[in-house]
């Protein structure tokens, strides 16, 4: 049977806001699931020309698949969401890239022909479900020294990525967060961010993190506007004493879920869905585990070479900042400067948060905007580094991109 | 301190018990930049098995919301106040607990008036009010709402209904003022009167919406998120919101003559409260709210300080409360898993049992009787049935397929009782072909089987008592229509033992029966005090009174139907058989009335014709009846009839028939339909005076279906 790969578009995405995971934090006493089923129900409001029959698949990405974060969620979910019993759906783990992930699955899905639509997204609650939770990692790791102790723990990834990189001073990721939580501030001042986000209702029942009862949750919770260099100077380094990886320069521990439309070209036109982006191509890569934030160099090394295009076409990047020594890294690597107005114009998770499975969705979301705005650009990237030594990358292309625009 | 505050202290001293229901006010940035917004969360601290409730200390604490958002609307901090409840509840009204303590008509009033005085406020607000009903909202909890300016309801919510008449009250808090000027009074008269008579019929969110109670209606997935998505865009002025007129005209008092017809049929104006309703629906006409909430307030404390209403609250508890604890069952554990179920007999009410156990229990149910022509039929009924259930989408085809695959019905008791756990006998009414029937099923059967009898009159005893192990026979009578009638009587013979008995109380349960436990006496509860009370009537008619007199005394009562119809209802050969049986047992209190049996002889199915739509005594009927001339009066009539039922239940609580008079009501509202606000019977037999001037005593402590010494 011959077949036509088809061409796969990002058609919406949408994300609650993000909220600090912890006893205080805005979802304390919200479940994982219903954060994700918020965000599915949005992105069905937003798209009422969508016939929710139609879609074929319900992927949903979360890194410990316990609880309210277990039991097949992206089936659970949809149930829960109201689409119909035929819509299908499923679980997908790749820990900070399981949403990303959940995306470049369906995606494949699509351009082989096994779906038109789908429903890509993920959800962290960290707060229920702190990093490691119920892990057994297997012994043979240590005894056979596969893997380096630090491993596991990614605040240690991060210090030997500065060692691998010594340029990259503490300094230097200290003045990276400071932009990240500036450019947030005035995105959100712009109105950039809002737009994308879902309305959450939250309870609390806790004296000691503030009003009690219902509330309404439209904004992020770990943002710091006005984080100054002196601020984070003084922070501690809680994985290596003199280290350089603080609470200031990494993302933090967070809770939120995000869900995006992924279709065939075809079908969104057919079907009156917006396009904001074009699937270009997307790699995974492997790297030593205990520098797993060098990651997106490799994997976005592969997805360029896919596309036979080279770093020099790209003129947008969305890199998450699970640290900003991560970021420096790839930046250095590919000779662009940190404070290039091409990347993360948005900021990034520094300000906004990184629940974990979740924060791919996030980066496209921000991409598409940046799309929208700005049709001189033709691809843009999307990239993050995942745990246990992985990178992860998406090279989109821009719907709205118009040659008669002054070129990038 | 206010006044609503002093007032509402004073009631919260009454009642130290109460479980007290917090107003939490948070805030919150509404988008679309709709401003800062309070939000009221009404939450008592338990999970939703405990729902919300008003009591005075929780009145005060919304009242204490309430000024600190009256200061903020006023200050213009706010540009709105919503209010909502904890997780799948809003709140269910007044607190059942409380109202039940009180003793003097002003505490009452001061528990109207302390409900209105808070719950107003939330109208007079500088800013916009909002009810956000996410969950099960009644009574109190609907009123409440009602008050606020906009109102929107969850699709999800399984409960909102205004079931104060159904307890015997009124809605009092502003229900009855404020609802027919929001939806109009025919409205209004549905869901205040009509439901509440009907079983306390609960709404259904979209039902809400319909009813123009609520302006909006949204999904339960995220219906908190959308009702403050809305409210922001009515407080932009985006959304607009528009209500349907509400006709003043004729309309209005054609509401409330239908409600007084409903009320008429329901009760026959034997309880107060749905009539003191209508009056107040029917002054509401002129808009005045505050005359209608001063016209609740007095409904209120005199309907709290009535006979009805804790009647009604007495009776409401037996059916929630001790209906799920029987009184004298033995301990659960006791009982033996039931896989299989036998059942003696295919006629109609065997394969009605085998139709109950089978979509109770969803375990293989086997008929059995003396020919295939019957048990065929047996089982074709069974069949007919669940195709029924399938037609109507009560059960779906793979259900369908289930439950006839589970039903069989064979010829040879041995094949088919061989692995019984219980099994049921519904054979004819007498006392040797039961005997045999049993003894037949205990050479076969299981030796850990139970053997269970739906006897209405027989001694369960004697049943067994020719038995290798009687110890596993139990009563298990139900009352028709067994799908319909919750009541249960489980009778424990002499030889019972309690694994036996804990094992029939659990399939009771499974049943989803009100079981009852009661001793092995002649013809049990129900019906002794049911024959009993028709044997009176039947007496003063032989005696001489007409039938028409005999019929209306028994009216001011509001039985569900009168005694006559009743009769014709179960069946006057079955009403004459009962009455036999009993006048063997008690010759000194029950008779055969030879007029009955003149009836049963002829042939008739009753007393009355329905030619004109109305009953009316069937001439052929009349021409049997032979009459004395002693002529009693309505009134004389009456006291005879409840002279005897109170004798009787006395005599049985003496018998130890039952645990206690609860027991007795519990009975005759599961299993005769007998009415809330006579609380059964002994709460109005006690408030009557009857049971003194026959018992020289009251069958309940005061305070229990009672206002408290």
């Amino acid at each position: 049977m011959p077949r036509t790969v088809r061409d796969v578009v990002f058609v919406d995405g949408v994300r609650t806001p993000f909220g600090k995971a912890g006893p205080k934090g805005i979802y304390h006493e919200t479940r994982a699931d219903d954060l994700v089923v918020k965000a599915i129900r949005e992105l069905l409001r937003r798209n009422p020309d969508l016939d929710p029959k139609k879609i074929d698949e319900v992927a949903i990405a979360a890194t410990t698949q316990i609880g309210d974060q277990g039991l097949t969620l992206g089936r659970t979910a949809g149930i829960l969401a109201g689409l119909p019993q035929s819509v299908p759906g499923y679980s997908i783990d790749r820990m900070c890239a399981g949403a990303l992930t959940a995306v470049t699955a369906v995606a494949g899905g699509v351009a082989f022909g096994a779906y038109d639509v789908a429903i890509a997204g993920g959800v962290e609650h960290m707060g229920r479900h702190p990093m490691g939770e119920g892990v057994d990692p297997n012994p043979r790791f240590v005894s056979e020294k596969l893997v380096d102790e630090s491993a596991l723990f990614m605040g240690m990834t991060a210090e030997n990525l500065h060692d691998r990189y010594p340029t990259i001073t503490k300094l230097r990721a200290d003045e990276y967060a400071v932009r990240s939580q500036e450019k947030a501030a005035k995105a959100y001042a712009d109105g950039k961010i809002q737009q994308d986000l879902v309305p959450i209702s939250v309870r609390n029942t806790n004296e000691a993190a503030g009003e009690t009862g219902w509330g309404l949750v439209t904004a992020d919770e770990p943002m710091r506007p006005g984080t100054t260099l002196e601020n984070l100077a003084g922070l501690k380094t809680p994985f290596r004493t003199h280290g350089r990886v603080t609470a200031g320069n990494a993302a933090g521990l967070n809770d939120g879920a995000t869900a995006s439309l992924i279709a065939s070209e075809d079908f969104a036109r057919e079907n009156n869905l917006p396009v904001k982006m074009r699937l270009v191509s997307y790699s995974f890569a492997g790297v030593e585990p205990e520098v797993m934030g060098y990651g997106p160099i490799p994997a976005t090394e592969k997805a360029l070479a896919q596309a036979g295009l080279s770093i020099e076409d790209i003129g947008l990047f969305e890199i998450n900042e699970a640290f900003a020594v991560q970021v420096l890294a790839f930046l250095e690597h590919y000779g662009i400067a940190d404070d290039d107005s091409r990347v993360n114009q948005y900021g990034g998770a520094i300000a906004f948060g990184h629940p974990l499975a979740s924060s791919g969705v996030r980066l496209m979301t921000q991409l598409a905007r940046q799309f929208e705005e700005q049709p001189h650009v033709r691809y843009g990237l999307t990239t993050m580094c995942v745990g246990f030594g992985m990178g992860a990358t998406v090279i989109w292309e821009n719907p709205h991109f118009d040659s008669e625009g002054d070129s990038k | 301190m206010s006044t609503t505050a002093e007032l509402l202290k004073g009631a919260a001293e009454l009642f130290p018990d109460e479980v007290v229901t917090q107003a939490h006010v948070r805030h919150l940035d509404l988008p679309f930049g709709a401003g800062r917004f309070a939000l009221i969360t009404l939450d008592n601290g338990f999970d939703h098995t405990k729902p919300t409730t008003f009591g005075p200390q929780s009145l005060a604490n919304l009242n204490a919301a309430i000024d600190q958002v009256e200061k903020e609307a006023a200050e213009g901090a706010v540009t709105g106040v919503g209010l909502t409840g904890k997780p799948f509840i809003f709140a269910v009204g007044a607190d059942l607990k409380g109202v039940e303590l009180l003793k003097k008509h002003e505490e009452a009033l001061a528990i109207g008036k302390g409900g209105h005085d808070v719950f107003k406020r939330l109208a007079a607000l500088a800013v916009p009010t909002f009810a956000y009903y996410n969950g099960a909202a009644m009574g109190g909890g609907v009123e409440v709402g009602l008050h606020c300016t906009y109102r929107t309801v969850s699709k999800a919510i399984p409960a909102f209904s205004l079931p104060e008449v159904f307890l015997g009250l009124v809605p009092g808090w502003g229900g009855c003022a404020i609802l027919p000027n929001l939806i109009g009074a025919e409205r209004a008269v549905s869901v205040i009167i009509e439901n509440s008579l009907n079983q306390n019929k609960q709404l259904k969110g979209k039902q809400v919406f319909d009813l123009g109670i609520a302006d909006a209606l949204f999904d339960g997935a995220d219906f908190l998120e959308q009702s403050l998505l809305w409210t922001a865009r009515v407080l932009t002025g985006e959304t607009e919101v528009v209500r349907a007129e509400v006709d003043r005209g004729e309309a209005w008092d054609a509401a409330v003559a239908k409600g007084r017809f409903i009320a008429d049929s329901k009760v026959h104006g034997a309880a107060p409260a749905a009539y003191r309703a209508l009056e107040i629906i029917e002054a509401a006409k002129d808009g005045d709210l505050q005359k209608g909430f001063d016209a609740e307030d007095a409904a209120l404390a005199d309907l709290i300080m009535g006979g009805e209403l804790r009647s009604g609250i007495y009776a409401f508890n037996l059916v929630q409360k001790r209906a799920k604890r029987p009184a004298g069952a033995p301990d659960k554990s006791l009982a033996r898993p039931v896989s299989k179920v036998g059942v003696v007999g295919a006629g109609l009410m065997a394969s009605q049992l085998a139709l109950l156990f089978l979509r109770r229990l969803e375990v293989p149910v086997v008929l059995t009787d003396i020919d295939q022509e019957r048990v065929d039929k047996g089982v074709g009924y069974v069949h007919g049935e669940i195709d029924k259930l399938l037609l109507k989408g009560r059960i779906n085809q793979d259900k369908s397929n289930r439950l006839k695959a589970l039903v069989t019905g064979v010829l040879d008791k041995a094949e088919g009782f061989a692995d019984a756990d219980f099994i049921i006998e519904a054979v004819f009414e007498e006392m040797s072909v039961k005997q045999k029937v049993f003894a037949e099923v205990e050479a076969v059967a299981p030796a850990h089987a139970i053997l269970a009898t739906n006897t209405s009159s027989l001694s369960v005893s004697e049943m067994a008592s020719k038995l290798q192990h009687p110890e596993r026979v139990v009563g298990f009578h139900f009352f028709n229509p067994v799908a319909i009638l919750p009541l249960l009587e489980i009778v424990r013979g002499e030889q019972t033992d309690d694994a036996s008995l804990a094992t029939a109380f659990g399939v009771a349960k499974k049943l989803k029966k009100t079981a009852v436990l009661t001793k092995d006496a002649p013809a049990f509860v129900v019906n002794r005090i049911l024959t009993r009370f028709m044997g009176e009537i039947q007496n003063v008619i032989d005696e001489g009174t007409p039938v028409v007199t005999a019929e209306k005394a028994i009216e001011p009562l509001g039985l569900p139907m009168s005694p006559l119809v009743l009769l014709e209802l179960v069946g006057p050969a079955i009403g004459l058989h009962v009455s036999e049986t009993l006048n063997r047992a008690f010759p000194e209190r029950f008779t055969v009335s030879p007029n009955l049996k003149r009836v049963v002889e002829a042939g008739k199915r009753g007393f009355y014709v329905y030619d004109s739509g109305k009953p009316e005594l069937d001439p052929e009927v009349a021409a049997l009846l032979v009459q004395g001339d002693s002529v009693l009066t309505e009134e004389q009539v009456r006291d005879r009839v409840l002279d005897a039922v109170a004798q009787e239940i006395g005599l049985m609580l003496e018998e130890g028939v039952v645990a206690e008079a609860q027991d007795i009501d519990l009975c005759l509202i599961t299993g005769a339909g007998w009415p809330f606000h006579l609380g059964g019977i002994t709460p109005y037999l006690d408030r009557e005076g009857v049971s003194e001037r026959v018992n020289g005593k009251k069958f309940l402590a005061p305070g229990t279906a009672s206002v408290p010494a």
